[in-house]
């Protein structure tokens, strides 16, 4: 038996849209496959993973609050991606972005007023961005792989987060645990909707929205998808490969760093050691279930944010491992990317010596 | 002193040599495989589990290996016969090879693990100094250096060795010429699965014998830089991985010292000795372009 594609004509609009839905399906066969394996009803086990956590208003809060910092980082990678730009430290970005968002409530307490709170998050897109640039520089002034070097930044960030929260950063009146002092109410991100959420929902969207036009309908926009596509063509228009890498890590990590500090002022409220369950990673899967599309994201935020509620549901309902979300988040990328072989090709599955076969196509 | 430290750099080196001299070979055939942090945790999470539930060593090693392969099998099956993007495609191997060796690892935590013995060679491990470091080590030690000869000598004096790199320069004329492109580079694939599954075990049955989460801590990923630090000839990777290991136990070594910097700092150092090392490499156009394999990173799918 052999596996043979055939190119299609053009890539299949059907497909574009049908195939993050089978790798979903496939997705959720192999958790099924999963559950049974590990001694669990497997039918219960989806339940309580994909449906339960959409039919509880807390737990629909809850998935929510976990998708926006997806949607916010995916939308940034996905720009890096169109353009053939490999950030895959948005992680990093992520964290160093809520640094730079927390050093006016943490060093500045008293510094409570109006500004305080659009201050903090100027500063926390501005801190990503920076980190974010790093790569992109060596990789325009260098030529250094940008995979490598912004992945390696993302340990050299944890790494500065541990450093701050165990050392000058840690709250003078916190007995020595590694965490820093409390923000103040100034310091804090709103709820809206009578409580519900928090105003880090409300702001994601909209920016995934003006990227969505951006993509679609702007100069810029075409030029991220040309130099994606080809980049030789697209020097003919005058574009340019280089300042469209800095671009698209310095709104990548823009978008990064601002999830980093809504999450710190809004969900946490202080430093941690670890404040961040990996979504820079996540996100990446986001974004290409989303298919680099932002009003894709969305959804594709919503589903991934659902596996981390999802994995905690079976943990407590079944006595399964969470730690199965990140096997479900890991094969459903897997899903999607193979999926995606059927937009640009027919894949014809030929039987070994079978006429038709190699026979005919000498 | 020295001697001690020497044996603490081999240790150290050892998973980083086997992980890159693996994926140096893939990419010679123009593949690049990114997952092999992904491949190597599942061979340390696969290693230490069989080990210690069947209480051999060798067992370990070789259930780490398959855990290896059977993930680079994934790899090959959608980046070659699915003509899948390589990159994405190998952070998803990543991303997979982590969530899995959590959930299999789980049962793991906190259990004694069975250290590898050391093979003494009789005669030569008397010698003074050079004894211990070079002829009291395990086997995986030995076979790192075994697997580096092996692939310098395959790849640059065998057909076979002409053939791999043929493919990965120009898969085009390999096409041309009769080659099966796509078969001759998922053997590339699955022996660097089997390398980075083998280094994975060396984490967990010698480097530090348990399982801890994320125990790679991204030597994976500081793998795929050494081959791009030895421009992709074997015998570098060798100085490459020695450099990265001794870095990687100066921390170790400063902390003993009771030196007054953050451990954090020396914990950061080998990420951005990786980074600085890259910038210098590839800097050089010349160097780094002679050496590349033309055709890495590109799909191919042979037009019928």
């Amino acid at each position: 038996m052999r596996i043979e594609l055939v190119k299609r004509k053009e890539q299949s609009k059907a497909m574009a849209l049908l195939s993050p839905v089978i790798a979903i399906a496939l997705t959720a066969l192999s958790a099924a496959i999963i559950f049974s394996l590990t001694g669990h009803n497997p039918a219960l086990g989806l339940y309580k993973f994909f449906i339960e956590p959409l039919t509880q208003q807390w737990s629909l809060e809850a998935t929510i609050d976990k998708a926006t910092p997806l949607i916010l980082i995916a939308c940034g990678l996905a720009i890096c991606y169109l353009s053939n730009n490999w950030n895959i430290g948005a992680e990093g970005q992520f964290i160093i972005g809520a640094l730079f968002g927390s050093f006016l409530p943490i060093l500045f307490p008293d510094f409570e007023n109006g500004a305080t709170l659009p201050l903090m998050l100027v500063s926390g897109a501005l801190g990503g961005a920076l980190w974010a640039l790093i790569p992109a520089l060596l990789k325009t002034r260098f030529n250094t792989n940008e995979i490598l070097t912004s992945l390696m930044l993302v340990y050299v960030a944890s790494l500065l987060l541990d450093y701050l929260v165990r050392g000058p950063w840690r709250d003078p009146g916190g007995f020595n645990f590694p965490e820093s002092r409390m923000f103040s109410d100034a310091a804090t991100l709103p709820e809206v909707f009578g409580g519900a959420l928090s105003l880090a929902t409300p702001i994601t969207l909209v920016i995934a929205i003006v990227l969505a036009v951006l993509l679609a309908k702007t100069l810029k926009g075409f030029e991220i998808r040309v130099m994606g596509q080809s980049p030789r063509a697209g020097s003919f228009a005058g574009f340019s490969a280089k300042g469209l890498t800095l671009f698209s890590f310095a709104l990548a990590g823009a978008l990064a760093g601002l999830a980093g500090t809504m999450e710190v002022s809004g969900a946490l409220n202080q430093l941690l050691p670890t404040i961040s369950p990996g979504y820079g990673f996540t996100a990446i899967i986001v974004a290409f279930l989303g298919r680099l599309n932002p009003l894709g994201i969305i959804v594709a935020g919503f589903v991934l944010a659902l596996s981390y509620i999802g994995g905690e549901a079976v943990q407590t309902a079944l006595g399964v491992s969470n730690k199965i979300a990140s096997v479900i988040q890991g094969l459903l990328l897997f899903f999607v990317l193979a999926c995606d072989t059927l937009i640009l090709y027919r894949v014809r599955v030929i039987s070994r010596r079978a006429p038709g076969g190699e026979a005919s196509h000498v | 002193m020295f001697e001690a430290v020497l044996l603490t750099v081999i240790t150290a080196a050892t998973p980083l040599l086997i992980a890159a001299i693996g994926e140096l070979v893939v990419e010679r055939s123009g593949v690049l495989n990114l997952g092999v942090e992904g491949m190597m945790i599942m061979g340390a999470v696969m290693g230490f589990a069989v080990a210690n539930l069947t209480g051999s060593g060798a067992l370990g090693i070789f259930a780490a290996i398959l855990a290896g392969v059977a993930m680079s099998a994934l790899f090959g099956f959608l980046v070659l016969n699915l003509v899948a993007n390589q990159v994405a495609t190998g952070l998803a191997l990543t991303i997979l090879g982590i969530g899995f060796s959590g959930l299999i690892g789980e049962a793991f935590i906190g259990v004694p693990g069975l250290k590898l013995p050391q093979i003494v060679i009789p005669g030569l491990s008397d010698i003074p100094f050079f004894g211990p470091v070079f002829f009291r080590q395990d086997a995986i030690v030995y076979i790192s250096f075994a697997l580096v000869a092996a692939v310098a000598y395959t790849l640059f004096k065998t057909r076979v060795g002409l053939i791999l790199r043929a493919v990965g320069d120009n898969h085009g004329s390999a096409h041309a010429l009769g080659y099966s492109v796509i078969r001759i580079r998922f053997m590339a694939v699955l022996f660097g699965g089997a390398c980075s599954g083998l280094a994975g075990a060396y984490l967990s049955l010698a480097y530090t014998p348990q399982w801890v989460e994320n125990m790679t801590a991204g030597r994976g990923w500081i793998a795929l830089a050494l081959v791009v630090f030895s421009s992709w000839l074997p015998l570098r990777v060798i100085v490459g991985a020695y450099l990265f290991g001794a870095v990687n136990v100066l921390n170790l070594h400063a902390q003993a010292m009771e030196m007054d910097i953050p451990s954090q700092f020396l914990s950061s150092l080998p990420y951005l000795a990786t980074i600085l090392v890259l910038v210098l490499i590839s800097a050089n156009r010349r160097l780094t372009l002679v050496n590349t394999p033309a055709c890495l990173g590109k799909s191919f799918v042979p037009d019928r």
